[in-house]
């Protein structure tokens, strides 16, 4: 097992550097002078020029630029924001929790919700009960999940007013946050209302963050049930006379998880990606609308910084699922 | 089904009549599936409409009639029966709109998935023919595209490129090719040993003529399948980009961009939000319904289960 991790993270290494290239490279391709947009003035004369770029250190050739990069990057020092002035790596800390918070929610209800239907589709295949959850499974899948989100809004906050359109707390309530995580801060925070205010912000939007993972796991448990349900071993169990719970349940349910589980792990780069979508539209101050903000205000060195963080976080959420499904699954190991 | 092609085969038959016996056996199992059938009846509709879009829609989907601004549904109260899905904020016709609308849908669709499919295969062929180094790098540059978010890797490409429905599509593209690659690539190396690869090597075949007559028409399938997915992927990424402000841009019909526009007005007028998301939704819909009936088809593992 842990020959199988130090291969898995040598594979990780040049993906890694490809990685910081690209990032490196980013300001670098952008049509107009990187020295102009990095310092965020757009006129200066030729002095004020060479001093911004000798302060910046983009005098020096680009291999040294880019280990010195590296090098920071490596030590923790992703830059600091053109607008904001402030480093990246702490802003970046301030915003993560909450993308974490919405995006754990979002998975805990795919999940709770995708397995159970999957299940059930798979044991009574054919059936109206099969028809139905998978038709509602395909248009899960095939949602535009900005437009479901506005639909939210328009019936749950607009015309029933259950929940609210925006943000992450109501703004009566004011605690200095803890953890980061609403939730957590807003039981800590002893105040009367303030857990079920942080609950009721987060539903929708995990709501829709979920909608497509939703979709895929049930989708996925369908078939590797299906799959299993047909295979020798579910037979003889069902001859010895078990239950059909126990067949199902113990027998057929943990073989078929180990695909699932690679799919969940699929599913996280996904809502990263789905996270800019609805945290833009329920202007959730997570990374996801931080990235989008910074596009729009120009921030290149945000967007740089972001960048590399979120593909470093993908891929270290792949290692795990990898290693996970090394231990349930001993074959894949070699 | 299996008796049916073993007496087939055995008997000399012209290639074309073979073409023809694989397409109607096609046809069996694709139509087995009824939502599929659905999927391509919508998906036909759809593509008549986009190229008869100046003969069907009532209106033009520039002209703003200021009089009838923000004008609910023909059944609604308020409605105009010559308005019959409402007017957006600057009065123009939302169904004019959404009609013309299905051209940007479907040319993205059809350019970007040309743009990653043919990519992909050169790409992947060449990894997967000739192994080494080549299919290293290849493969880790794969790695390091997957490493983002694909949604996340267009809107930073169209911050240097500049927001633009073109510069949407390759960047899309550039996403969704690593997909190709790798189904391409394991096709390749599948076949590549197999008896009659070599024949034709004997027959002093060279690796262009290998990799794309004799290897690639038995790799299709998957990447057939694949293909549909990302035909709907790219409508919906195009559709996302659109609505951050990031895709086609303002006048222009795309569906996304409708919503974008639209979207201060969710709470007063709620038929300039719903209607061109149905149109996205009923798209990606119908081409995930086709998808999946390509699959159970052309999947022959699938097939008799």
């Amino acid at each position: 097992m842990f020959g199988f991790l130090l291969r898995r993270i040598a594979v990780l290494i040049p993906t890694f550097i490809g990685v910081s290239i690209i990032a490196f490279s980013f300001i670098r391709l952008l049509p107009g002078d990187p020295v102009a947009l990095l310092s965020g003035e757009r006129v200066m004369s030729p002095e004020r020029h060479a001093q911004i770029s000798a302060q910046l250190g983009m005098d020096r050739p680009l291999v040294i630029q880019y280990f010195d990069y590296l090098g920071g990057v490596l030590t923790g020092d992703f830059g600091s924001s053109i607008v904001s002035k402030k480093p990246i790596l702490d802003q970046f800390w301030a915003l993560f929790p909450a993308t974490v918070e919405l995006s754990f929610c979002a998975i805990v209800i795919a999940i709770a919700l995708g397995i159970p239907a999957g299940v059930i589709a798979a044991i009574k295949r054919g059936s109206i009960f099969d028809q139905g959850l998978m038709g509602i499974a395909l248009v899960g899948y095939s949602m535009p999940i900005f437009w479901w989100g506005l639909l939210l809004i328009i019936l749950f906050s607009g015309t029933l007013q259950w929940f609210p359109v925006s943000g992450r707390i109501s703004l009566m309530f004011f605690f200095p946050p803890v953890t980061g995580f609403m939730l957590i801060d807003s039981l800590l925070s002893g105040q009367k209302g303030a857990f079920a205010s942080a609950i009721s912000h987060l539903a929708l939007p995990s709501i829709v963050l979920a909608t497509i993972p939703l979709a895929v796991i049930a989708r996925q448990t369908r078939s590797a049930m299906l799959e299993v349900l047909s295979e020798d071993y579910v037979r003889t169990a069902r001859a010895k006379g078990l239950s059909p719970f126990r067949v199902v349940g113990i027998h057929a349910l943990r073989n078929a998880m180990i695909p699932v589980i690679t799919t969940i792990g699929l599913q996280i780069g996904v809502m990263l990606a789905g996270a800019i979508l609805t945290e833009t539209i329920f202007s959730w101050p997570g990374i996801g609308k931080w990235m989008v903000d910074s596009v729009f205000r120009r921030d290149y060195a945000v967007i740089q910084g972001g960048l590399l963080l979120i593909a470093a976080i993908i891929m270290f959420v792949n290692l795990v699922v990898d290693l996970l499904y090394g231990l349930i699954n001993p074959r894949i190991r070699h | 089904m299996a008796d049916t092609t073993v007496s087939k085969i055995a008997e000399p038959v012209s290639s074309a009549a073979m073409r023809r016996q694989m397409l109607r056996e096609f046809w069996f199992y694709f139509s087995e599936n009824r939502g599929a059938v659905l999927g391509l009846i919508i998906f036909v509709a759809l593509v008549i409409v986009a190229i008869f879009a100046s003969f069907i829609a009532p209106h033009s989907p520039f002209e703003q009639y200021r009089d009838f601004a923000l004008l609910p549904p023909a059944w609604a109260e308020g409605g105009n029966p010559s308005y019959l899905l409402g007017t957006d904020p600057v009065g123009r016709d939302i169904l004019s709109r959404l009609i013309y609308g299905a051209q940007y849908s479907l040319f993205i669709g059809v350019f970007v998935t040309t743009l990653s499919l043919t990519g992909g295969i050169i790409v992947g062929l060449i990894a997967g023919y000739y192994r080494g180094w080549i299919d290293t790098v290849i493969m880790r540059l794969m790695d390091i595209i997957l490493a983002f978010p694909s949604l996340l890797l267009a809107l930073v490409l169209v911050a240097i490129l500049g927001p633009s429905l073109t510069n949407g599509m390759i960047a899309i593209a550039l996403t969704l090719q690593p997909h190709f690659v790798r189904l391409t690539r394991a096709a390749v190396m599948a076949e590549k040993s197999r008896d009659y690869v070599t024949a034709a090597r004997l027959a002093g075949a060279g690796p262009i003529r290998l990799m794309f007559r004799t290897i690639l028409p038995n790799c299709t399938a998957p990447l057939i399948v694949q293909a549909t997915l990302s035909f709907s992927n790219a409508i919906l990424d195009a559709a996302a980009l659109g609505f951050l402000g990031m895709g086609a841009q303002p006048p222009a019909p795309e569906w996304g961009t409708m919503l974008a526009e639209a979207r201060e007005f969710i709470l007063r007028a709620w038929w300039v939000v719903t209607f061109p998301g149905v149109a996205i939704l009923v798209t990606v819909l119908a081409i995930n319904l086709m998808g999946d009936g390509l699959r159970d088809a052309l999947d022959p593992k699938l097939k008799r289960s």
